[in-house]
């Protein structure tokens, strides 16, 4: 027999016939779609046992309460919670995706100390016991020659017990140097100090109000609380009520506005003045509250009548007097008007004088301390501790000026001016010697941020309780990692505009993933191992034990309802009178009126080198403070913010036209901070003259996902000090654009 | 033009080649191979690729369910239990066998490495779950044990009689057990438990009138309801 081709042929046929008889294929096809179930990067939800947890999102200042679901051990969700007070059921992008940075790679898992040079990344993993003990070591040198004063902490929060520990511990150990990264509420504090005569807090009764007035606040894209904003905005518009926005670029605020003025960026306040002209001549200002209650109205009303006419600023502010007048008639025709202001995200405190005159147009309307309008929110004071007793080395730091004090300002409020002290450890003063940051990336998120890295080099010990591995945790000496908020406990007093005083409990959704420890701990542990009375100042055990005995009564209901309501212990201003010592609110004094006169904080730099304009903006999309933007936000920017590595500036068609530059054309962007490669996005949305950038790309740490995309918007802006205040009033430069 | 001529040639050659159909001599082999291929493609379809296709595993340590039934109040769900939201909480976590086990209790080989093994160490049993679905499978215990008041043996077959665990055969393809197809490997069943595919879960509904109409398309119950 010879085996021939078509005998193979029969043997295959025969064996397909077989094949096709027999349960393979049926089965194969049957288990191969299965298989292709089981492929290890489709998420899979974990099978187990639910359960809910309702905790307080650190993430932002806005403080939301949430809801994060687990499955057994592992935390698979966050929602906003629905019966918070703040955000009923509203979360933002960050928040939503706050998972990812508990069980992202960027974590710090364990104690490091540096082993290379600041900035190149090697650490050796140490024992929390070396660590403390190196730190407590460090401050004892100080104090033992002298310079307890030479020791600074900055935190993202003044109030709350975690802040406050910190402030107590450098008070202990004999240095007025605390500071809180700058903020919008720098500004609130100081104008309700100087209008209302009241330490506390701004409450916005957006819920109330039917006439939104937003000065360049990004209402919609993360001011306050967002998902509170966000609702509020909303149910402004279902209501038939009004949202005017100020603001020199068309951002999802003034898109979904009914009222767009776009004035040349940095005149904010003479819009103010000149809505305020505008409501004076008219008389179209509120008569009652303005006779019974503001001091100082005549004045304010020639300082307007003298140099604030809509006509006499429109060349200034850019904007026709026809729009100055008809939104500020649109603002009086509203039964519960409400002006406000903190441009983007409210991160940056912004000029005083544009903040008392946006203040001035409430107080203008009535609407202060009554529905719908600005509230004094008494500050929180449930923290009660023993009072220190500073021992003679600590008692002579304490007498030291801070490190932010040298130089004149109109009103010099305490607030915190933490430039100043970049600047002066910059320039080589030996002032600073051992700086501790938590919960703050200052050598991204301020402005002139690579001047502030380089200043970081000069502090001979830093020390950073960070979680990730942020640009500041580059920098340091140390790094004793916090666990993140979703492991641990910590009391929240919420601000961000809120008209409810609420503390917020944050508590531990899952125990923590590495060998962390709370900042709290450390700090008490620090104290503890020190010497002379700064060990005495801390008589807790633990910080789990401070937190319950500072909380005391209210422990109970935080635990059980994962916030507090905390009662009003003082009476907000109003049918009372207010706490000024005429018990009026002041529209204009002899402090108010220096302020007012003087000048706007404008970038330095030449017009004629620099003809444009760069001015960073925020977007929901991006998170541009201590915590990083996730992967998940990143993954959802548009392509005119980031695409692949290169980040976007926004341009005017008319200016890119002039500059001899298309959609898409690389650029090189060049201020007098810095310089850097971006490409060009037209939209004929920005006010011609203007390049915007947004904030929170760039970043030179933290992972893959992160790190290496676009440009971080803090390199190329420098410090602007407003001269009424002395804060960080910067909101961009001046900037020049070349085709790259 | 040479190409053609080749072409020609090799049809003369195949005209008189040995095993032309037209070659009385050829045709029982042909038959021959086709039966040949049938025959062993059946022996590989039938035999050799079930044999294959699943991997046997042990199961970490023996259990005796029949023991256990008789030790407990209530039944299956003394240790198969749901939770307070309804949802059921499958094979025991190392907690629950603990609160009887924390120490031995007896003298059984497989008590005494759980316990040495497991419960000292804190460590979860990795039981192999016979019934364990594909990920897209939806199941709710609560609608067919509470709302259709059906039995554990329906589905699981008479497992709390037996004395001691099976071996695991593990589909080397999908990871799932053995159990889910049945182990007839044609499909076909002699009990209800016997396998646990889509068809059985709609033969079922079927026969007890339990289709619902959440599809408009179809007027049946829509994909959805299963599939998550």
């Amino acid at each position: 027999m010879k085996l021939s081709r078509r005998c193979f042929l029969a043997f295959s046929i025969g064996g397909a016939a077989g094949t096709a008889l027999s349960p393979l294929p049926w089965k194969l096809t049957d288990d191969l779609s299965i298989w292709s179930q089981n492929w290890p990067w489709t998420p899979v939800p974990p099978d187990g046992e639910y359960a809910y947890i309702n905790t307080t999102c650190t993430l932002c200042p806005g403080h939301c309460g949430i809801r994060v679901r687990k499955v057994d051990e592992r935390a698979v969700k966050i929602e906003g919670q629905e019966s918070s007070g703040m955000n009923p059921g509203g979360i933002c992008l960050l928040g939503l995706s706050g998972l990812q940075l508990l069980y992202g790679p960027t974590r710090i898992q364990a104690p490091l100390k540096r082993v290379g040079e600041r900035g190149e990344n090697r650490w050796q993993t140490i024992s929390w016991e070396e660590a403390i003990e190196e730190v407590a070591g460090r401050l004892n040198d100080l104090r033992s020659k002298g310079q307890p004063q030479a020791v600074a902490a900055l935190a993202s929060e003044d109030t709350g017990t975690v802040p406050q520990l910190m402030k107590r511990l450098l008070t202990a150990v004999g240095s007025p140097n605390f500071y809180r990264m700058p903020s919008m509420e720098d500004s609130q504090a100081a104008v309700l100090a100087l209008t209302q005569g009241e330490e506390g807090f701004v409450g916005m009764d957006v819920e109330q109000a039917d006439f939104v007035l937003s000065f360049g606040s990004a209402l919609l894209e993360g001011y306050g609380a967002s998902p509170r904003m966000m609702q509020a905005v909303n149910r402004l518009r279902a209501d038939g009520g009004k949202l005017a926005q100020i603001d020199s670029r068309l951002s999802n605020t003034a898109a979904k506005s009914d009222i767009w003025l776009a004035p040349k960026p940095g005149t904010e306040a003479d819009v103010a003045l000149s809505i305020a002209h505008v409501l004076i001549t008219r008389n179209r200002y509120d008569h009652g509250f303005v006779s019974q209650w503001a001091e100082g109205f005549e004045a304010f009303s020639a300082m307007v009548a003298e140099k604030y006419a809509p006509e006499k600023i429109a060349d200034r502010t850019g904007l026709a007097t026809d729009q100055i007048i008809s939104t500020a008639i649109a603002f009086a025709d509203a039964k519960h008007p409400l002006a406000v202001y903190g441009k983007g995200k409210g991160q940056q405190p912004g000029s005083l004088k544009e903040a008392l005159a946006v203040n001035a147009l409430n107080a203008l309307a009535g609407s202060i301390n009554r529905p719908g309008g600005i509230q004094a929110m008494a500050g929180y004071d449930y923290i009660q501790w023993p009072a220190l007793q500073p021992d003679d080395v600590a008692a002579a730091g304490l007498q030291t000026p801070r490190l932010d004090q040298k130089g004149d300002v109109v009103y010099p409020n305490p607030g915190y001016k933490v430039h100043r002290m970049i600047e002066a450890v910059g320039a080589g003063s030996a002032d600073l010697q051992a700086l501790l940051v938590a919960e703050s990336n200052p050598c991204y998120s301020l402005p002139g941020a690579d001047k502030v890295r380089t200043a970081f080099s000069k502090i001979p010990f830093v020390v950073s309780f960070s979680s990730f591995m942020d640009e500041t945790a580059m920098q340091s000496d140390l790094i004793l990692p916090n666990p993140i908020y979703l492991e641990r406990y910590e009391d929240v007093p919420v601000k961000a505009g809120t008209t409810r005083r609420r503390v917020g409990l944050c508590r531990p959704v899952v125990a923590p993933l590495h060998n962390t420890q709370h900042v709290g701990d450390t700090i008490i542990q620090i104290a503890h191992a020190m010497e002379g009375s700064v060990a005495a100042a801390f008589p807790w055990t633990d910080y789990a034990t401070c937190l319950k005995e500072t909380l005391s009564d209210a422990w109970e209901t935080l635990l059980e309802k994962g916030h507090w309501e905390v009662p009003e212990t003082t009476h907000a201003a109003g049918a009372d009178g207010f706490k000024t010592a005429s018990g009026k609110f002041v529209l204009m004094n002899e402090t108010i009126g220096a302020i007012y006169l003087a000048d706007a904080p404008l970038p330095a730099g030449d017009e004629s080198e620099y003809p444009l304009q760069l001015v960073a903006y925020d977007t929901i999309r991006l998170s541009s403070q201590y915590v990083g933007s996730s992967p998940f936000m990143l993954k959802i920017l548009s392509d005119t913010t980031l695409k692949g590595q290169a980040g976007f500036v926004e341009l005017n068609p008319e200016t890119a036209a002039k500059l001899n530059l298309k959609e898409g054309a690389s650029a090189t962007i060049t201020t007098p901070a810095g310089s850097a490669d971006v490409r060009v996005h037209l939209d004929e949305g920005i006010r011609p003259g203007i390049v915007a950038m947004a904030r929170g790309l760039g970043h030179t740490a933290y992972d893959g996902f992160l790190a290496g995309k676009g440009v971080n918007v803090n390199q190329l802006i420098a410090p602007v000090e407003d001269p009424a205040s002395g804060l960080d009033a910067a909101w961009g430069s001046w900037a020049k654009l070349a085709k790259g | 033009m040479s190409s053609n001529e080749k072409h020609q040639t090799d049809g003369r050659t195949g005209d008189a080649h040995a095993s032309s159909p037209s070659d009385p001599r050829s045709g029982p082999y042909i038959l021959l191979f086709f039966i040949l291929g049938l025959a062993l493609s059946m022996v590989v379809g039938w035999s050799i690729f079930p044999k294959l296709l699943y991997s046997q595993k042990s199961q970490p340590i023996d259990f005796n369910h029949k023991l256990h039934l008789e030790q407990v109040d209530n039944g299956c769900q003394s240790c198969h239990f749901f939770r307070e939201d309804g949802s059921f909480s499958g094979s025991p976590r190392l907690a629950q066998c603990t609160d009887c086990h924390a120490e031995l209790l007896g003298e059984s080989e497989n008590e005494k490495i759980f316990v040495e093994h497991y419960v000292a160490t804190d460590r979860e049993v990795p039981w192999l779950v016979y019934s364990r679905q594909p990920d897209c499978v939806f199941f709710s215990h609560s609608a067919h044990v509470f709302g259709a008041k059906m039995d554990c043996e329906t589905c699981h077959g008479p497992i709390g009689k037996s004395e001691s665990l099976k071996p695991y055969e593990e589909n080397r393809i999908t990871g799932l057990s053995r159990d889910i197809w049945g182990r007839n490997i044609a499909g076909f069943k002699q009990n209800t438990w016997d396998r646990m595919k889509m068809d059985d879960c709609a033969q079922c509904h079927a026969q007890h009138d339990t289709l619902h109409d959440s599809s408009v398309q179809t007027g049946r119950d829509a994909c959805f309801v299963c599939h998550k």
